[in-house]
């Protein structure tokens, strides 16, 4: 018999590969899925509700009701993401039954475990985990991690956030490229990484699986720019449907995405989408509402 | 000799980082201007759909079908396949129709059922393949024109060409086996075109 491999690392993180330059949009039942695959969308998140309500709801954030999850996955032919809280496996294995594509270990839930997040690498299902920096990064592509978003901050629309965590994992590899080998050990000890992914991390110049700009995108222009300060592709939570016209918006940031470096282009999409998202900017939230903080 | 990587979505990056291994600097396609004079074309692994709607909004279809009428080497992987295909089991995305071959999306299952497994390849030589299949599709129809590269289990079609065209179920460029991406040059350098294979070659490497 010929060996058959399945949840290996490369089809794991392939998959991440195969969603780069393009847009994974939150949805929270089957008719917005249907929606979004229309406008292009690469894959979708399913969740209960879009970060933003969850800010507005306050309590407690939890995995979406499978029911919800499989109508979704019924509903569209693209890759069906969805969200376990921190630390919370049962959630994960539950999601992994039902054959999601990829679970999103996620700080817009609320914790279940404020120390330890889960051991992913026992999953045939592939994670994709949020970050503010390269040292978030690597340790969650230690515990098995095949995909990272960095984090923003999820149901703003204020792109502060991503741009800042997008500029320090960027920042950190152009340091890591200059940096000599004698100072990685003190630099991995710092970092709270392996040296062995730091190494990995320096030669290719680039985190080792695929990172895309999560946290606060609402127009072309934020995807764009995301799509510029190094992003592989991005999500938009609250941004499309949070939105006056949620499938011209979505189609637009998609092309965005797409035509990243081209003026011309961005102007057209970017033309009469009606209003964005409202916005609450990231500086007015107390520290104990920002959700970024929620895992190192 | 240049050869352009379709760059609307997907992995291309990957493309074009195994062709400049071979010494070949590409192209990124975006616009149908940047298809002007390439030699052959990439069309990388992705999520269909989305490669159908930009494909259509940035009036490429038409452009890359000539390509491949005209006879310059087209190869599509996974995502690409599908858009290579006469006709797929569902209605959406909807293909350029240009290779002779009937295509059914997600064909394996979900993300949990994506595989590595290695494939007898004859046209690359004696040494087995090692394919990574990710959500990927399967050929159920193969035209008069088609020949088969490789099948897997025997009977399914993974790897086929048609002339100037060719399409992989898997990713060659996600392995460090640049065969595929080698014949592609062959293809398309069009100094002689490989030799024709032989109909139905390859199998498992169990066969």
């Amino acid at each position: 018999m010929v060996e058959v491999l399945t949840g290996t690392f490369a089809v794991k993180a392939g998959h991440a590969q195969m969603l780069k330059g393009g847009v994974i949009m939150d949805v929270v039942n089957a008719e917005q899925a249907l929606i979004a695959a229309e406008a292009g969308a690469v894959a979708v998140m399913a969740l209960e509700r879009v970060p933003a309500d969850i800010r507005a709801d306050g309590g407690v954030a939890r995995m979406t009701d499978p029911q919800i999850i499989c109508d979704i996955m019924d509903a569209v032919s693209i890759p069906v993401m969805a969200k376990v809280r921190i630390g919370h496996f049962v959630e994960a294995q539950i999601l992994e039954y039902l054959g999601v594509d990829y679970i999103d270990e996620s700080e817009v839930l609320t914790p279940a475990d404020e120390l330890h997040h889960i051991w992913k690498q026992d999953y045939k299902v592939p994670f994709v985990c949020g970050c503010r920096n390269l040292g978030e990064a690597l340790r969650r592509v230690s515990e098995g991690a095949s995909m990272i978003r960095t984090k923003g901050e999820a149901g703003t629309g204020d792109v502060v956030e991503a741009v800042r965590h997008m500029r320090a994992v960027q920042d950190a590899i152009r340091k890591l490229q200059t940096m000599p080998e004698d100072e990685l050990v003190v630099e991995a000890r710092d970092m709270q990484v392996s040296l062995e992914l730091l190494i990995k991390t320096k030669e290719l110049g680039r985190m080792p699986v695929v990172n895309f700009a999560a946290g606060g995108v609402a127009t072309p222009a934020d995807a764009a720019l995301m799509m510029q300060l190094g992003a592989d592709g991005v999500f938009v939570g609250s941004g499309v449907f949070k939105s006056d016209n949620p499938v011209q918006r979505g189609y637009a940031i998609v092309q965005a995405v797409t035509h990243y470096n081209d003026p011309e282009i961005l102007a057209n999409v970017s033309k009469g989408l009606g209003e964005a998202m409202v916005g609450i900017s990231a500086k007015s939230l107390p520290e104990e509402e920002l959700l970024a903080a929620r895992s190192r | 000799m240049e050869v352009g990587v379709l760059a609307i979505q997907g992995d291309f990056a990957e493309h074009i980082a195994v062709l400049g291994k071979l010494g070949v600097k590409a192209r990124e396609v975006r616009l149908p201007e940047h298809l002007d004079s390439l030699d052959g074309l990439i069309i990388p692994g992705g999520e269909s759909t989305t490669l159908s709607r930009l494909m259509t909004i940035y009036n490429l279809r038409e452009p890359v079908a000539q390509m491949a009428a005209q006879g310059r080497a087209v190869w599509g992987t996974c995502a690409g396949m599908i858009m290579l295909a006469q006709e797929i089991t569902e209605n959406d995305p909807i293909p350029l129709g240009v290779m002779d071959i009937g295509v059914q999306r997600n064909a394996f299952g979900r993300q949990v059922d994506s595989f590595e497994q290695t494939l007898d390849v004859s046209a690359l030589g004696p040494d087995p393949f090692h394919a990574i299949f990710i959500r990927a599709p399967v050929i159920i129809r193969v035209g008069e024109e088609v020949d088969v590269l490789s099948t897997l289990d025997a009977d399914r079609p993974v790897a086929v060409q048609q002339g100037n065209l060719m399409a992989t179920s898997f990713h060659p460029e996600l392995t460090d086996d640049h065969r595929f991406h080698s014949y592609f040059l062959e293809l398309a350098g069009g100094n002689g075109r490989p030799p024709r294979p032989k109909r139905n070659a390859g199998g498992n490497s169990a066969s």
